[in-house]
């Protein structure tokens, strides 16, 4: 068992699914991303992924990719995603981060394992690594007892599937949809498959990212998978004004409609 | 190790390369894999490709000796080999023509490219008209802007072309999109990746695509003479310096120098020279050298040249660098245009911007050497694209003041 496994386990016994909220440190600046992961904690989000803004995030959507942009001219560093863990951490939801490669083999694997766990945090989902392209990221992971989640899409095979179930920790982080991060009118029919698909290779958890952005679109992903990962629809609800309460109100309508009160 | 270095197979070249991509494009990616490793060793395709290579890009390219240029180069003897007189005016060609085969043979009517200069995405235009594919070009809007008479190039072909207005907004943003495309659309697409870097296999893919460079111009210095004492070429991602070294990598005697962008200088931190002022990191589906900041942000490139204008370099060129057998050297904008202009003048043949980067470095080379030495450059492209570009800097515009 691990934070995130006993978190997602809590939520079943509530008889609903955990809430992932995902937000870029430093948008649209320090001080009010940090206040963003707060109220995301407060108005109901189970674990709150934490985006170390980086240059070339090309798994991101628009609306990510502006965001991270912003945070960089704001003069981001990869410290205050740390910051950002210990914050979420003590308002009392699960901390991942969700990084893209180089920021963690810049760091060093290893170091990058110890400072997220020093921070408070659980796991670590990797947009750009598969757990064969990163044995040194798994074996760091491991030694500091950090979660590794991967992500897995429609167009995993068998093979590939059983190799990023068996890799990951935590829970496993299906794409529905084919492509970036943001919003879609609807999430479908292949979400149903990819979950279905990742629980024959024994994946005990498996989460829904990827277009999600209503809180009928989260009753729905409900019946089928652990959890509702929400990142877009967050990022344009705190906006470049920084605007917490209408971020507020988008995470009680996902957080209801995890409960299936949509 | 006493094996040939030639036509290495990846995905690692020493400890460089790889394949660190989204999980939704492995399973393309094997595809690629795949059907590259059937139609590597299908006589059928490789008839086919020889063919194309033959009667539509003119191949085999000839060598031409440039004395009048040469005398500024410490008078050695010095060779071009001409890749700027092919069909589409650049070496691209010769990779673009085998990734679109192999896009047929995968069955796939739908082809995806980035480019900088605009050189690769008008070879994917010329072989997506020839084969009857769509074609989608990914273009920073900043590379848009300074080679405006390729975009129409591509438009004329059929292409559709994409400014991309995010980041830098040049070749490494339009390959952050090209990317994102790729991902959303990998079942109907196929991304003819222009240069010898990016995820497994493109490499490797590339590199033995763009290896005819070296095959001819060996056999063709050969003829001459003899095996030339180095062999010089631009490199921004390197695969017109792959392709011209692959075939003398176990010619110990031939020194391979590959010329990397410097910009205003490696010292003001505005340049390109990633092998030069990088270290090692993962961009761009490998692990290669880049430049970026402490905290593994890539750092904005900057050279005249759009083609050179990339912060990453191909996993080979930094295995190449790291074993010793390649040199690269730092050659800056004003270094390069001197060169451009110098074998306008001396030899009446206008090279691509990229392209003078290589010829700066055999004038660097001949003076060290002398008029013994024999030097091999690949002028890699023609410098009709730059003709805007180059009549601003040396202020040959009417009516601007000298």
């Amino acid at each position: 068992m691990s934070a995130l496994t006993e978190r997602i386990d809590a939520a079943k016994a509530e008889g609903r699914v955990a809430l992932v909220g995902y937000l870029p440190v430093g948008y649209p600046d320090v001080p009010t991303s940090l206040a963003a992961m707060r109220v995301l904690v407060e108005a109901g989000c189970d674990i709150v992924e934490v985006g170390p803004a980086y240059s070339d995030p090309l798994l991101d959507g628009p609306v990510i990719q502006h965001a991270a942009a912003v945070a960089l001219e704001g003069g981001v560093k990869v410290d205050d995603a740390f910051t950002a863990v210990r914050t979420v951490a003590e308002a009392g939801a699960v901390p991942v981060v969700m990084a893209y490669g180089n920021l963690m083999y810049a760091r060093g694997w290893k170091r990058f394992a110890a400072d997220l766990k020093a921070a408070g945090g659980a796991g670590a989902i990797t947009p750009d690594l598969t757990p064969d392209a990163a044995p040194e990221w798994v074996e760091a992971a491991r030694a500091a007892d950090i979660d590794t989640i991967f992500l897995v899409a429609p167009s995993t095979t068998r093979e590939r599937m059983q190799l990023t179930c068996d890799a990951s920790r935590g829970f496993v982080y299906a794409t529905p949809l084919m492509g970036v991060t943001g919003e879609r009118a609807s999430v479908g029919d292949a979400a149903e498959r990819v979950v279905g698909a990742a629980r024959e290779a024994g994946a005990a958890r498996v989460c829904i990212g990827v277009g999600v952005s209503t809180g009928v679109q989260a009753a729905e992903v409900a019946q089928y998978a652990d959890g509702v990962i929400v990142g877009t629809a967050f990022v344009r609800a705190l906006g470049d004004e920084g605007d917490l309460e209408r971020l507020r109100a988008k995470v009680e309508e996902l957080a209801a409609g995890v409960r299936g009160e949509a | 190790m006493t094996g040939s270095l030639q036509s290495a197979p990846g995905p690692f070249f020493g400890d460089f390369g790889g394949r660190f991509v989204p999980e939704a494009l492995m399973a393309a990616l094997d595809e690629l894999t795949d059907a590259y490793d059937k139609a590597r060793v299908d006589p059928a395709f490789g008839d086919e490709l020889e063919r194309l290579a033959r009667d539509y890009t003119g191949r085999p390219s000839i060598i031409t000796e440039v004395p009048r240029f040469a005398a500024h180069a410490g008078g050695a003897r010095v060779f071009l080999k001409r890749e700027d007189l092919n069909h589409s005016g650049s070496h691209k060609i010769n990779n673009v023509l085998g990734q679109a085969l192999l896009t047929k043979r995968i069955g796939k009517q739908r082809v995806i490219a980035e480019t900088g200069a605009g050189q690769h995405g008008v070879a994917t235009a010329t072989a997506a008209a020839l084969m009857d594919l769509e074609c989608v070009i990914y273009m920073g809007e900043e590379d848009t802007e300074r080679q405006a008479l390729n975009v129409a190039r591509m438009r004329l072909l059929g292409a559709e072309v994409i400014p991309v207005a995010t980041g830098t907004r040049t070749l490494r943003d339009a390959i952050n999109e090209a990317f994102r495309d790729w991902v959303a659309n990998v079942e109907t697409t196929n991304y003819v990746f222009g240069t010898a870097a990016g995820p497994h296999p493109f490499p490797a893919m590339v590199r033995d695509f763009q290896r005819v460079i070296s095959v001819e111009s060996r056999e063709q210095m050969l003829a001459l003479g003899g095996l030339p004492d180095a062999v010089l070429a631009c490199v921004g991602g390197g695969s017109n310096a792959i392709g011209s070294f692959d075939a003398y990598l176990d010619d110990t005697d031939v020194r391979l120098i590959g010329c990397e962008a410097a910009g205003d200088g490696v010292e003001t931190g505005r340049h390109a020279a990633t092998l030069t002022g990088g270290r090692p990191g993962i961009l761009h589906g490998s692990k290669s050298f880049i430049l970026q900041d402490e905290d593994g942000q890539t750092q904005p490139s900057h050279s005249i040249s759009a083609g050179l204008d990339y912060p990453g370099v191909g996993p080979e060129h930094t295995w190449l660098s790291s074993i010793g057998r390649a040199e690269y050297w730092p050659i800056t904008d004003a270094e390069a245009m001197d060169a451009f202009r110098l074998l306008t003048r001396t030899e009446g043949i206008m090279p691509a911007i990229e392209s003078a980067h290589a010829l700066a470095g055999a004038i660097k080379l001949g003076e060290e050497l002398g008029p013994d030495a024999t030097l091999l450059v690949t002028l890699s492209g023609r410098g009709d694209k730059d003709v805007e570009q180059a009549a601003r800097w040396f202020d040959m515009f009417p009516g601007e003041d000298a």
